[in-house]
């Protein structure tokens, strides 16, 4: 019972790692290597607000959702348009997103680091609560309660709203999808900024338990990636069962076998899914 | 048109030559006192700049203030002021023996800083050798210090060793159960890095000569999004004391657990950060008796007063433990060069072996380039992180016992 709970709470912070990078590249075709910054962003936002003037995170929340969105839509619209309207093809897109969004990690890096350049560490919710006889943190909990509150959103907003499916039909196919009367430029936007902001709701979450550093974003875009291949690029179902497969094998093999092989495991089975399932476990085959 | 052209032209040639002669003018004056150039190479990013962020560049930054607030150093040819060249590093050691080069070959610097981190230290000793720099290892802890000093002739070495830690963690633990306070079953845990791994290695046979009974002894990777694991199964083993070789997002990581699971234990360490006034900031009251890697004597004058300065001149509270060290080995450069008078960087490293210093963490001098003076372990009591075992210093406080998380 403790590894089912623990691992669906560690699932639960994959979620919020992965959806954000998701919208992004599923849809918007911006493989964001700064995906991962913006997550620490919010982390330090969540922070600094928390240590200046005792503002709890989840105030913090109403904060940096519109501010991450304008954010977002701003550097898709200034910075990442010249690049979507030269691409010829969608491989030239991706190779030229992957060398601005990983500029642009350095940039953001680099102001975080004059900032605040050391730990981002604070007590919140730290109490322990028992579920079903397991103690977890109250922390942890309040980030799953989000993770599925997002992950419901999206999936209703994605398949029950009129912009959700321009969203996937731009995330199936752009060049269609303009045909059938879609701006693909500005669902691209939406999709971006929408994607950013979850990145950012999802720093600020984590940094409740979780000790961040300036520099620590990268961790969270390889993570974010495994989880979005295994699931399926620009699937929200996908990312959400693969982030509570990964939380569910990591937390298990920690406690049964060895937490020294948790990163093994998890790689094991991202080889496991490549293998046996290329397109991911959601994913379309190729036409 | 061709006036209006010219006489442009001679407008300008005329500005130029006043800001040539300027130049000339400036550089010439400038010449009696060049500043001491100081280079420092550490991580500004990457995993460990938040650890440098807190102990290696403020007090880097507090000495080149303070030395230059008095009018610089004191050499034969009058005072000369320093001047601070860093580099990022990135956490990365290809990068850091980069910019020692770019130092040695560009900037041509008199001095630089050593490196932050173990594993920093000993990859680029060589390079520091290379150009003769001396290199006072701060923070680097190893057994191979004998062996490392025989080879670089101008690395000293000021923290301690793999095996010191290990048997302070060892002598207070042993301490406590003769006393009757705990039994005698451990819980380790290491971070699975260099560092973490060395120490556990290290400990396994020390702690087991001392009649320890190791019950739980588990690595986990540097990173771990969820520590909760760890914590659970140390509690299943039910121990009397728990240690860790971690490190600084891990050392957060674990405490925050272990107070979630309510982990009773007689005794409760956590390595590196364990000393970082952020851990006190973050647990408050409920840390009071956690045992960490470090310590200081916060009690004497000059300790006293050196926090007070780090905090008024960098805006930041100094570590309980490596912040002091670090500043020592800046005033025993600092000393070096003004006892040579000059920037003669071999003159300056056998000064550094033949002599004492006088510095806030009392008498230091070199036994074969290496210090034997520093804190091993330390503990927060009432809000103070104080060191409790140590080799040769002075004002080792009492322990303290543990009641509980609150």
């Amino acid at each position: 019972m403790d590894i089912l709970i623990s691992g669906l709470l560690l699932g639960g912070t994959y979620v919020l790692i992965a959806l954000g990078l998701n919208l992004q590249y599923g849809v918007a075709r911006i493989m964001n290597l700064a995906n991962g910054e913006m997550l620490v962003l919010g982390a330090l936002a969540s922070f600094w607000m928390f240590v200046s003037s005792a503002v709890s995170p989840l105030l913090t929340l109403i904060l940096v959702i519109p501010l991450a969105f304008i954010g977002n839509w701003l550097i898709y619209r200034l910075l990442l348009i010249p690049l979507v309207r030269r691409a010829r093809h969608q491989g030239q897109l991706e190779v030229d997103s992957i060398l601005a969004t990983f500029g642009m990690s350095f940039v953001l890096v680099g102001i975080m680091v004059a900032l605040h350049g050391e730990y981002f560490t604070y007590s919140f919710l730290a109490r322990p609560i028992t579920i079903l006889q397991s103690t977890v943190a109250l922390n942890r909990l309040v980030a799953f309660g989000f993770a599925v509150l997002i992950g419901a959103l999206l999936v209703l907003w994605l398949n029950y709203s009129r912009a959700g499916m321009a969203v996937r039909a731009v995330a199936v196919d752009p060049a269609s999808a303009r045909l059938v009367g879609i701006n693909v430029e500005k669902i691209s936007a939406l999709a971006f900024a929408v994607g950013g902001s979850v990145a950012a709701v999802a720093g600020v979450l984590i940094s409740t338990f979780i000790t961040l550093d300036a520099s620590v974003g990268v961790i969270f875009t390889m993570k974010a990636l495994i989880i979005i291949i295994m699931g399926g690029v620009g699937d929200v179902r996908g990312a959400i069962v693969a982030a509570l497969i990964l939380g569910l094998v990591e937390t298990l093999v920690a406690t049964l076998i060895d937490p020294g092989l948790t990163l093994a495991s998890a790689y094991l089975i991202f080889l496991l899914v490549l293998l046996f399932k290329p397109q991911g476990l959601f994913g379309r085959a190729q036409t | 048109m061709f006036k209006i052209i010219s006489a442009n032209s001679i407008r300008k040639g005329f500005s130029a030559l006043v800001v040539v002669t300027l130049t000339t003018l400036l550089s010439f004056t400038a010449h009696a006192a060049d500043p001491i150039k100081i280079g420092a190479v550490a991580p500004k990013t990457g995993p460990l700049a938040g650890g440098a962020a807190v102990t290696q560049w403020p007090n880097i930054e507090l000495w080149v203030k303070e030395v230059n607030a008095r009018g610089g150093l004191k050499l034969k040819d009058g005072q000369r002021m320093l001047e601070l060249i860093e580099y990022d590093d990135k956490t990365n050691p290809g990068e850091h023996i980069k910019a020692v080069q770019r130092l040695a070959t560009q900037d041509k610097v008199d001095f630089i800083v050593a490196p932050y981190g173990t594993g920093f230290n000993i990859a680029a000793a060589p390079i520091y050798a290379k150009y003769g720099y001396p290199q006072i290892a701060v923070s680097a802890i190893s057994d191979k210090m004998d062996e490392l000093t025989a080879r670089y002739p101008s690395l000293f070495f000021t923290l301690g060793t793999t095996t010191a830690f290990v048997n302070g963690v060892k002598d207070i633990l042993a301490g406590m159960r003769d006393s009757g306070k705990i039994g005698n079953k451990i819980a380790m845990v290491n971070v699975a890095d260099a560092f973490g791994i060395e120490l556990a290695e290290a400990a396994r046979p020390i702690f087991k000569d001392a009649g320890f009974d190791i019950v739980y002894d588990k690595s986990y990777p540097l990173g771990t999004p969820d520590l909760s694991p760890v914590v659970k199964g140390a509690k299943a083993a039910a121990p009397d004391a728990f240690v860790a070789w971690s490190y600084p997002p891990d050392t957060f990581g674990l405490t925050e657990q272990a107070i979630i699971e309510d982990l009773q234990v007689g005794a409760y360490y956590t390595a590196v950060a364990t000393c970082f006034p952020a851990f006190g900031q973050k647990f408050g009251s409920k840390i009071d008796g956690v045992f960490g890697a470090g310590g200081v004597n916060p009690d004497t004058e000059e300790m006293q007063a050196y926090f007070k300065r780090h905090k008024e001149m960098t805006g930041k509270d100094a570590d309980y433990w490596a912040s002091a060290n670090t500043y020592v080995s800046l005033q025993i450069l600092e000393q070096a060069i003004e006892g040579v008078g000059d920037v003669d960087r071999e003159a300056v490293t056998q000064y550094i072996k033949d002599n004492s210093f006088d510095t806030i963490m009392g008498e230091i001098k070199f036994d074969n380039q290496i210090s034997h003076k520093f804190w091993t372990v330390g503990q927060w009591q009432d809000g103070v992180f104080r060191g409790v075992a140590s080799s040769n210093m002075d004002g080792v406080a009492e322990i303290k016992e543990k009641s509980g998380w609150n």
